[in-house]
């Protein structure tokens, strides 16, 4: 394998980013900058499908390791996937050309800055997935705060300026302590580069705090309560493609962070933390669950249902059982498919009516029946329906949780119940009801590239609900090797006094 | 005559300073051609100092001038900066009619002295060197006399810088009344223990230093200073006499002070902190950009600091890259204030930045770049500036230094934010002009590019700075 087939997948997107600010393009030309964008994001898609063709799933090693020589004598540029990092990097480069397909409705100035905005994300997403380096990881993380600060600066709403600040601040100041973290694994074992780190382990007496740095930085970004306040206002306040973005793939970097690094390289202090994520979880998802419950705002409660899923994903990833873990990427890889798909819903009603209010909306199935069939599918997905793929992770993470702590698993459960109340409930408000409003009534019903949006989210997930077989395949090798090599098992038997 | 040969590009600016003072005075109207003259005569300078052999290491003058690997590379560093704020300024100086032949003359010997100071071993070569800056410098910040903001500032940098220096004198004499010389290197030989004398000694001098670069609690002077004197000005004293303060301080804390680093070492953390965390919450109420980068330098003389205050070789190194990078960075921003003119009038304030995004895309793009960078995001150059000083910092375990220095980092990112808010969320106003010359375009895209591309290899800087050897 010499032709470095990550690192295309990284520079592609800038490339065409590039392409696009360089060429001169007038207002009529925007469509053409457009394509450029969505040619770019597909070509970047089927290489990531090709690269996941030829990955060989029963190796546990690292595969398409590329490194260079980059801060001389102290950092190399190092990226390679395993069976867990390359379902992200599909996940990232199948949502982009999707956002790239729903801006016609949604951004009506500066497009061209917009596109050169997703792309730059793009690769500063499929970046920190793929690096295998501290300091790497550290830079791709915090560098896709600027286009999404942008993003949602530029092209958000009302109360934008407000939401891209508390956004921006309050990451940053999480991922401050990272650095701090990461220069202190430098100085304690000589290298920042993970596979070494696997390798030689970290000494217990310093995990603890590490452990700490790592997870503020983390938790704000995943989001758990209580730092979670930033979410809801960023996904209010970002236009369409901006809220698929940060719903889909920028939460699960933290997601991938927990399980790469905090349980990857401080399995002592994980454990040690366990109560702590067990309980800020239980928290986020029945406080959220039940603050969803309240919204009039359809954003703002899709907003707060991620933080009651994510909280399903710390859990899942703090059992530390193969189920747990497995369950938490699946339901990463889920929710970034089903969030994405809601917030594409509520940007279709929205770019109709101009509101979020649930309350304006009301007796939709009778003049949109194919927007009310792909929102079905969408929200049984949310709420976790046997046949959906949000089934497969909500079952896998409650079954590594009652293997280990069963009030904790209970406790859980009633989420799954509050998630099914809140999600049919704003069904049932938007879709069903009394046709009241006049201005509802001249709606028109999903069009052409809507359809094809949205249906391109309903095959995948109805088909991992059924047969998930080809993802679990894909992380199995990956987690039972996590496990095995830190002993997690060994560890949690002795916690448990086995 | 060895000797001379190694002082040449010190012995060609005194020669210009001099052929230009009587040609411009007998030239009439020629005011123009003397500051080209200056430029020219800089890239002389420049091309002088790089073809000095790079192996000699070597002290003139009974061993109180040094030509070494440091004064090297600060000297072309101080150089090349000079002639950027030159090519940069030209138009602007013209404009605010501040074009008189004194002022690239007063440039030229300010940089003199700073060059002195680089090199000096000696506790008067230094004191000179600081003087012959100084005094240029207080001329040049009231340069444009019929302004009242800009004769205040020269006249506050003026009392209050002496103040400094006479601290720093009386400093210099009680380090010499202990010690019995004068000369650094004698200075570490003879203090190996430690008098009171002498702490009282170093700290007077580290406090005339600290002025200098405008750390605090010596900062007073700098927001007025930087406000209130023509931009291209402001340029010079954002940039030029920290390269030369920095280097002074490293001679001092590493040749003759040295042995006592458990003395200066607290001052100097205090300074840092104090600097970091004043200089990112002052900045946040202010409305004027020259004012606001003012906070913004002495938070950046902070971490600059921070990576002395470690007491290694690679802290050294580590600031004199946070320096390399912060001139590159606020050379970016000035080029870009330099463009904000409308009608022959050149505007300042944050609040005439609204929306500029939209009549100046590319202009906007430069700033934002810069912005990010200053504010340490990652992957511009502003963050590899901090990421170095961070590692030398834990690298001697001072976790608390760390900490607060990241913190300060989010405090002062919100300020470089409310400009990109104002640049690219608020409504636009009047157009500026589009037209500029060619070398400050050349500035911008350069100082631009570099912030840019520099993660792409970040090698190239760290490898010719870990060349460099203090003692």
């Amino acid at each position: 394998m010499n032709f470095p087939i990550l690192s295309s997948l990284i520079l592609l997107p800038t490339i065409g980013a590039l392409f696009i600010f360089f060429v001169r393009s007038s207002n009529s030309q925007y469509q053409s900058s457009k394509y450029v964008a969505l040619f770019i994001t597909l070509a970047n898609f089927f290489l990531s499908l090709y690269l996941w063709i030829i990955f060989d799933k029963s190796i546990v090693d690292f595969q398409f390791v590329e490194e260079r020589e980059w801060i001389s004598g102290f950092v190399n540029y190092k990226v390679g996937v395993d069976g867990i990092s390359i379902l992200f990097i599909l996940l990232t480069t199948f949502i982009t050309p999707i956002c790239v397909i729903t801006v016609n409705a949604t951004i009506k100035n500066r497009l061209k800055d917009f596109l050169i905005a997703v792309l730059i994300l793009e690769t500063f997403m499929i970046g920190v997935f793929c690096s295998l380096d501290l300091v790497v990881f550290y830079l791709f993380f915090e560098a896709g705060l600027i286009p999404m600060f942008l993003i949602i600066g530029i092209w958000g709403g009302e109360r934008r300026v407000y939401s891209a600040f508390k956004f921006f601040l309050y990451t940053l100041l999480g991922s401050v302590l990272m650095l701090v973290a990461i220069i202190s694994i430098y100085w304690i074992t000589g290298t920042t580069d993970v596979i070494k780190l696997y390798e030689l382990g970290i000494d217990a007496k310093y995990q603890n705090l590490l452990w700490l740095a790592f997870f503020s930085s983390f938790a704000v970004k995943t989001p758990m309560w209580p730092v979670h306040t930033w979410l809801p206002d960023a996904h209010v306040e970002a236009p369409t493609a901006g809220s698929v973005l940060l719903a889909a793939i920028l939460l699960k970097m933290a997601g991938y962070g927990f399980i790469r690094f905090s349980l990857g390289l401080f399995p002592d202090a994980s454990l040690y933390f366990v109560p702590l994520v067990y309980t800020l979880s239980l928290i986020a998802i029945i406080y959220t669950s039940l603050v969803a419950l309240m919204q009039e705002d359809m954003k703002k409660l899709i907003a707060y249902s991620s933080v009651a899923h994510m909280g399903f994903v710390t859990l899942g990833i703090f059992t530390m059982t193969q189920q747990g873990i497995e369950g938490s990427i699946f339901q990463m890889i889920s929710h970034g498919l089903v969030s994405a798909a809601l917030f594409l819903c509520v940007g279709v009603v929205y770019d109709r009516l101009h509101t979020r209010l649930i309350n304006r909306y009301g007796g939709l199935v009778s003049i949109m029946p194919k927007y009310a069939i792909v929102f079905m599918v969408f929200t049984l997905g949310a709420l976790g329906l046997p046949g959906t793929s949000g089934f497969i992770g909500e079952f896998l993470v409650l079954m590594g949780a009652f293997k280990k702590n069963i009030l904790v698993a209970t406790i859980a459960s009633l989420g799954v119940i509050l998630g099914a109340a809140y999600m049919l409930w704003l069904y049932k408000r938007i879709i069903f009801g009394k046709l009241i409003n006049e201005d509802v009534k001249k709606m028109v019903d999903l069009k052409r590239f809507e359809i094809v949006t949205l249906w391109l989210l309903v095959l995948p997930i109805i088909f991992f609900g059924f047969y998930p077989e080809p993802l679990i395949n894909s992380i199995e090798v990956s987690v039972a090797n996590m496990i095995d090599m830190n002993d997690l098992d060994k560890i949690n038997k002795l916690a448990l006094g086995d | 005559m060895e000797n001379l040969q190694l002082i040449i590009p010190e012995l060609f600016i005194s020669i210009i300073i001099m052929f230009l003072l009587i040609f411009g005075v007998f030239k009439k109207n020629s005011s123009q051609l003397v500051y080209n003259l200056t430029t020219v005569s800089l890239v002389a300078t420049l091309a002088l100092i790089i073809n000095l052999d790079t192996q000699i290491q070597s002290s003139l003058f009974n061993n109180s001038y040094n030509i070494d690997s440091l004064a090297r590379f600060m000297k072309i560093l101080l150089i090349l900066s000079g002639i950027f704020v030159m090519l940069s300024s030209s138009k602007y100086i013209q404009i605010s009619k501040i074009s008189k032949i004194e002022y690239p003359i007063l440039i030229l010997c300010s940089i003199l002295g700073m060059m002195v100071m680089i090199s000096s071993n000696d506790l008067i070569v230094f004191y000179m060197g600081l003087e012959l800056q100084s005094l240029a410098l207080y001329v040049l910040a009231s340069f444009n006399r019929d302004n009242l903001l800009s004769t205040e500032s020269g006249l506050k940098y003026f009392v209050l810088s002496a103040l400094s220096s006479g601290l720093l004198l009386y400093g210099c004499s009680l380090i010499y009344g202990f010690s019995e010389t004068t000369n650094f290197n004698q200075i570490m030989v003879n203090t190996k223990e430690i008098e009171y004398g002498l702490t009282f000694g170093i700290v007077f001098i580290l406090v005339g230093l600290a002025f200098k670069i405008s750390a605090v609690p010596f900062h007073m002077w700098a927001p007025d200073v930087y406000q209130g004197s023509p931009t291209s000005v402001t340029v010079f004293f954002a940039l030029l006499p920290k390269i030369a303060a920095l280097t002074v301080f490293i001679r001092f804390l590493y040749i003759p002070f040295y042995e006592l680093g458990d003395q200066w070492q607290m001052i100097i953390i205090f300074l840092s902190i104090a600097s970091m965390v004043f200089g990112a919450v002052a900045a946040i109420g202010q409305k004027n950009l020259k004012r606001l980068i003012a906070y913004s330098s002495i938070s950046h003389m902070g971490y600059a600091l921070a990576g002395l205050s470690a007491g290694t070789t690679q802290g050294v190194q580590s600031s004199i890259t946070y320096i390399t990078i912060y001139l590159v960075m606020n050379l970016a921003f000035f080029s870009c204030l330099f463009m904000l003119k409308r009608n022959d009038e050149y505007y300042e304030n944050i609040d005439d930045l609204s929306g500029l995004s939209k009549n100046h895309p590319l202009l906007s793009l430069s700033l934002l770049v810069v912005l990010f960078s200053l504010a340490g995001i990652p992957p511009l150059a502003g963050f590899f500036a901090k990421f170095y000083i961070f590692v030398a910092v834990i690298n001697e375990k001072m976790y608390f230094l760390a900490i607060v220095g990241l913190l300060a980092t989010v405090i002062a990112a919100f300020y470089y934010l409310r400009i990109i808010k104002i640049i690219y969320f608020d409504p636009e106003k009047e157009k500026f002009e589009t037209k500029h010359n060619l070398g400050l375009k050349f500035t911008l895209v350069a100082s631009t590019f570099f912030i840019l591309a520099y993660f792409i290899y970040p090698s190239g800087i760290v490898d010719i700075i870990s060349q460099i050897n203090i003692n």
